[in-house]
């Protein structure tokens, strides 16, 4: 954030500006920093969600620590973000360098490679749901027996499905990023390589792919901190299982609070989804990217 | 002979030239694996679509023995008049007032503070307000759910419409600060100077030469958030509880709870759910489009 050039005339005591911070600040502070301050806070204590609230200390994180759902969880949560990067990345790139030709067909398949994202979350996964039904799904319905599966209800599959709808709801997304990075590559650079004799393909990995470097961080860091939020379509569409296979961080926490009435562990869980999306964005920013700020863009 | 001869070598002359020049702009034309994938997503993208619209409009009777993916030949509404009698009509301006009643506050008052820190970089406190909304960009604010219930539960908020609204508006805030401070820091000074001359306060400066400059990005943000808070599933899900306080992401869900063999109503509903951004969309995609990737463009 660069300092504001224009010379600040003086203001007394008086000036408004603070106070036209003030709603936001309010509101945020509220809603969002005390609450994040309390989810620590809760997590040394006891709670049912409902009843009195007490003091236990370490009980809460010894009951999350020492029971083998955690590990479980943190494992599925990087399984579906290391999995849903790899495929949504090359693809997103792939269909960013497509659409950034400036084509009249291309534009228009734009329009519909963008409806997924106005969609739900809870939208897709209850269309999915629908559509995967083994009995009643598109695949019992042409009588294909390979798409007739219980895709759902088996563990692997299920676990293949959600990476799969997660690809297909925020591949659009990446690409419409990865298309405004293409655009911004000089086109000088292309018309150099070719009187170089390089072709289309030669070109897409000497010029574009080593040019889309911040871009590749940026996207990435909302892919992977994004994914430490898929609530909604994993809970609408498994409820995290069959069994606790696709129970990600966030369910597990959802799921202790909400449906097991212990606020104090879930509170626990919250905490280690803030310090894992934390590190990784840091992470991510070591690495080059320029604002680990807009993480939150892909969340909600 | 040599005539024929020399036509043929002529012709192939000219089909070499021909090849020659038309090479050129072949090569420049396409990176035939993008344009593979390209083609290949169409498909992805496009058939779970049409099977959402055709499906939604066939007989639940006739549902099972037709095939999937051929249009009904005499379409119905019928499940779409199940779903609206199901109160969705509620639902619809429970959203609505969600939507609304967070999305203004939210942009007005980051519009607001983003002036503030803008104007009055200078001043500690406001660098310090907004190092505190880039925070609140970084970490995932779902994490805070539990506290966010405790609270709504302690101000006798829980099951009411605004127990969705204060905390949406909250997780608004940071990205919308960030957005518009940059818009705002691109408003020549001299304006803000002339304003001054003319004897103007901060407020009128605000409304008056401030908004009507950032009026693209404020448009921007408010789809952004809009959209956010339209489609939000949790807060629905953890901050209510009675259905008639439901919001349509939630009803959804409950739907096809309890509807879940009757496909065609169930997917009526997430056509019915989606129609309203769709229609946004027909309207202004390109508003919308860069209403998502906010925040990317500078």
């Amino acid at each position: 954030m660069s300092a504001l050039t224009s010379r600040p005339p003086r203001r007394g005591p008086r000036s408004i500006l603070p106070w036209l911070a003030a709603p936001a600040l309010v509101v945020f502070v509220c809603f969002a920093v005390i609450p994040l301050v309390g989810v620590f806070v809760l997590s040394f204590t006891t709670w049912d969600g409902i009843g009195a609230i007490h003091a236990s200390g370490l009980s809460s994180w010894r009951t999350v620590l020492t029971n083998p759902g955690l590990p479980h969880a943190l494992w599925v949560t990087f399984l579906v973000m290391i999995v849903s990067w790899a495929v949504q990345t090359p693809l997103s790139i792939l269909l960013g360098t497509f659409m950034a030709d400036r084509q009249r067909y291309r534009a228009v398949l734009g329009v519909v490679y963008f409806v997924p994202l106005l969609l739900s979350s809870a939208a897709i996964a209850v269309a999915y749901k629908a559509l995967l039904d083994p009995n009643f799904g598109l695949g019992a319905g042409l009588k294909i027996k390979a798409l007739s599966q219980d895709w759902l209800g088996r563990p692997g599959l299920a676990f293949g499905v959600v990476v799969f709808v997660v690809s297909w709801q925020f591949i659009p997304f990446h690409s419409l990023i990865y298309q405004g990075g293409v655009q911004q590559i000089p086109k000088s650079m292309y018309e150099a390589a070719q009187l170089d004799g390089a072709g289309r393909i030669r070109q897409f990995f000497s010029i574009t792919l080593p040019q889309l470097k911040y871009t590749i961080i940026t996207s990435s860091t909302l892919m992977v901190v994004g994914s430490l939020t898929f609530f909604d379509l994993i809970w609408v569409l498994t409820e995290g299982g069959p069994g606790d296979a696709t129970r990600v961080l966030a369910l597990d926490m959802y799921k202790r609070g909400w449906r097991a009435s212990q606020m104090g562990p879930a509170s626990a869980i919250a905490v280690i989804l803030v310090l894992v999306g934390l590190a990784l964005a840091l992470l991510l920013r070591r690495l080059g990217g320029r604002d680990a700020g807009e993480s939150q863009l892909e969340g909600a | 002979m040599t005539t024929t001869l020399t036509k043929a070598q002529q012709s192939e002359q000219a089909a070499r030239r021909e090849r020659q020049r038309r090479s050129r702009p072949a090569a420049r034309r396409s990176n035939w694996i993008a344009g593979l994938a390209g083609w290949i997503w169409l498909v992805v993208v496009a058939v779970p679509l049409y099977w959402i619209l055709i499906t939604s409009l066939k007989a639940q009777s006739r549902y099972y023995s037709s095939n999937p993916l051929v249009p009904s030949s005499d379409p119905t509404l019928d499940n779409y008049r199940l779903v609206i009698e199901s109160d969705f009509i509620r639902y619809f301006v429970n959203s609505v007032v969600v939507t609304l009643g967070a999305v203004v506050p939210a942009v007005a008052f980051s519009f607001m503070a983003a002036y503030a820190i803008v104007r009055g970089w200078r001043m500690r406190g406001l660098r310090v307000i907004n190092g505190l909304f880039l925070m609140g960009l970084a970490i995932p604010l779902q994490a805070t759910v539990i506290p966010v219930y405790l609270i709504i539960i302690k101000l006798k908020l829980y099951d009411s419409l605004l127990a969705l609204i204060l905390p949406s508006t909250a997780f608004a805030i940071p990205l919308s600060v960030l957005v518009l401070a940059n818009f705002v820091r691109d408003i020549p000074k001299e304006l803000f100077d002339s304003m001054r001359v003319d004897g103007a306060t901060e407020w009128t400066t605000l409304w008056r030469l401030a908004a009507p400059l950032t009026r693209p990005a404020i448009l921007t943000v408010s789809i952004y958030n809009g959209l956010t808070i339209w489609n939000g599933f949790l807060l629905p899900l953890v901050l209510t509880q009675s259905p008639d306080r439901r919001t349509l992401p939630l009803a959804l869900w409950t739907f096809q709870g309890q509807y879940g063999v009757n496909v065609p109503a169930v997917l009526a509903a997430v056509v019915l759910t989606t129609l309203p951004v769709l229609v946004l969309y027909a309207f202004g995609r390109r508003q919308l489009l860069s209403g998502l990737t906010a925040g990317f463009s500078r």
